[in-house]
């Protein structure tokens, strides 16, 4: 078997596929991963916002029940492992895209399990923010739109920026799963040609291919996030 | 005018109810530097805080101008605050915003234009002595650099009233001198009214012009700082005036006599004054304790002497310096607690 693995037939095979198959899943891969996140941060950021600044009622007053009510589903939805997610919401897939298969479609099951994930990531970010700062803003007059869109936000983003590239890391993997029931990308073909086909170089070949997105995202969330944080700059 | 009237709060914690304000009331008038000083836990923090209501009392009422801010709408209490600023012991800067963008910010949230704005946070900068940091974040400067911007931006809104919440008790004694001086100048400078909490009494007597002293949630003492300096009455004021000196005085052997001698910005720091009185006068005069500080040239603080020689020679001391310009001399009998020591 290993010498299959290696043998000129297979890694010809492989080479074609990558040649031809590989920029397409890239870019497939590519796309559903930002596009999930953006929806994923659209639903997660406001829900982590309303977490942190609904508790105890200093900032936002939002019911207790409504709260707790929240924190169950993010509970919930985080529990379910990402495949059986995928399937649960089938009917609102079709429901949003028509379809359950192709690319486009995964994008719902993905943007389903993740923003909770986002919602939570916000949460601890958002919490490590001076409560003495916000008290300040506080008695200066700030109202608490501003105190969440003057103080809270901007004093995180550092923080922020970091949840993004872990967010978009873990996406990037549930992408590749998604390949197992009709999603696209670079999963797509490690499972249909590894799996189905017993082809391990091109699996070997895609897992690589993933290896290096999930470097290069999370070194430009890093870079990023270590260069705008003022607290670091400078000290002499 | 500041009144705080019958001002109580109780917190709820899960060791049971803690009463942090008990029936408080203090007038405090335009323009004065009031000092609020009191041990850890004496209430002071709570009472500053109530006064814009970042704490809410229990009960009582708080009027800024006879306007009471209890009744306020949350957007009416908004604006009001803005009148009513304040600076930090831990300065509370915005750390992901530079010292110009800082000092804009309570602008910003009063919705001023952002040219406006910075014209007036570089005015204010300028004015603190900051005037090359515009561009600087708050990590990059010392402490008392960072209490300098959020003076700043407490001014940026032309506030009536200033409160510093402990806000030189972070700093070392020669920063805590140049932010007294800067509250002081600004002061004098704008005339608004400084509410200066402390646990320091030497903030106190540099740049207040009235004192309240706290301990366990009631007001101990009130009144000009000279008075309370001079003749503390309550034992919470009497442990913070002699923080050594207060009880030790109880033991007046056989015939001694104990006396308090307070200097009010007496000449004394030339003239021998205790060596003088047993020359001229043949007394004998041990220093039991004594907490003077002289500033300029001028004596300040007291001392307590204990005079050989029983109730005569007391008497004596005590007419030889009252004879003294700036100096009160008081026999001191009751018996000291000594609790405070």
């Amino acid at each position: 078997m290993v010498a299959d693995f290696f043998a000129s037939e297979s890694v010809r095979d492989a080479l074609e596929i990558l040649k031809t198959q590989f920029p397409l899943a890239i870019w497939e891969t590519l796309y559903v991963t930002v596009l999930s996140t953006v929806f994923a941060v659209v639903i997660g950021l406001p829900l982590g916002v309303l977490l942190v600044a609904g508790e105890n009622g200093r900032i936002l007053k939002v019911p207790k029940a409504l709260l707790h009510l929240l924190n169950v589903v993010i509970n919930l939805l985080r529990s379910v492992p990402f495949l059986i997610l995928m399937i649960m919401v089938f009917p609102l897939t079709r429901l949003i895209v028509g379809t359950v298969v192709g690319t486009p479609a995964s994008i719902v099951p993905l943007v389903t399990a993740s923003f909770p994930f986002v919602a939570r990531l916000v949460e601890s970010s958002l919490r490590k923010v001076d409560p003495n700062v916000i008290e300040a803003a506080q008695s200066f007059g700030a109202s608490s739109f501003q105190i969440i869109t003057k103080v809270m936000i901007p004093e995180s983003v550092p923080s922020l920026i970091s949840d993004t590239a872990v967010a978009v890391t873990t996406i990037l993997g549930y992408s590749a799963m998604s390949g197992m029931l009709g999603g696209g990308g670079l999963g797509k073909i490690a499972v249909n040609y590894g799996y189905y086909r017993y082809q391990y170089l091109v699996m070997l070949l895609a897992v690589i291919c993933l290896i290096v997105l999930v470097q290069i995202f999370q070194s430009i969330g890093t870079g990023l996030a270590k260069r705008c944080d003022k607290r670091l700059k400078g000290r002499k | 005018m500041i009144e705080i009237q019958h001002l109580s709060k109780t917190f709820q914690t899960s060791d049971g109810e803690v009463e942090a304000l008990k029936d408080v009331s203090l007038t405090i008038a335009d323009g004065e530097i009031y000092g609020i000083i009191g041990m850890s836990g004496a209430g002071k923090s709570t009472l500053v805080r109530s006064i814009n209501l970042l704490e809410r009392p229990t009960g009582g009422k708080i009027l800024i101008d006879g306007k009471d801010f209890g009744s306020l709408t949350e957007a009416e209490l908004r604006r009001e605050r803005r009148n009513i600023t304040m600076i930090f012991q831990g300065f509370h800067l915005l750390m992901q915003k530079n010292c110009l963008k800082n000092v804009c910010f309570p602008l910003e949230l009063a919705g001023l234009r952002k040219a406006e704005a910075q014209k007036r946070a570089r005015e204010l900068l300028e004015l603190v002595g900051l005037g090359d940091k515009q561009k600087s974040y708050p990590a990059q400067l010392s402490g008392g650099q960072q209490q300098r911007v959020a003076i700043a931006r407490a001014l940026a809104t032309e506030p009536k009233i200033l409160l510093c919440d402990e806000a030189t008790s972070a700093l070392d004694p020669q920063t805590t001198q140049s932010i007294l001086k800067l509250i002081r100048e600004i002061h004098d400078r704008l005339g608004i009214t400084v509410i200066v909490i402390t646990h320091q009494m030497s903030v106190v007597e540099q740049i207040c012009t009235r004192v309240a002293i706290m301990d366990g949630g009631i007001v101990a003492e009130e009144g000009t700082v000279r008075e309370v300096f001079a003749t503390p009455k309550s034992q919470a004021a009497k442990r913070l005036v002699y923080p050594e000196g207060g009880g030790l005085i109880t033991a007046a052997k056989g015939d001694e006599r104990v006396i308090r001698v307070i200097f009010n910005g007496a000449n004394a720091t030339k003239t021998p004054l205790i060596a003088k009185m047993a020359m001229e006068e043949g007394i004998e005069a041990s220093i039991l304790a004594a907490s003077t500080r002289s500033i300029g040239d001028k004596a300040y603080g007291n001392m307590l002497l204990g005079i050989c020689g029983g109730r005569e020679q007391a008497e004596k001391a005590i007419r030889y310096l009252r004879a003294v310009p700036d100096i009160e001399v008081e026999e001191v009998k009751e018996e000291v607690d000594r609790d405070g020591c």
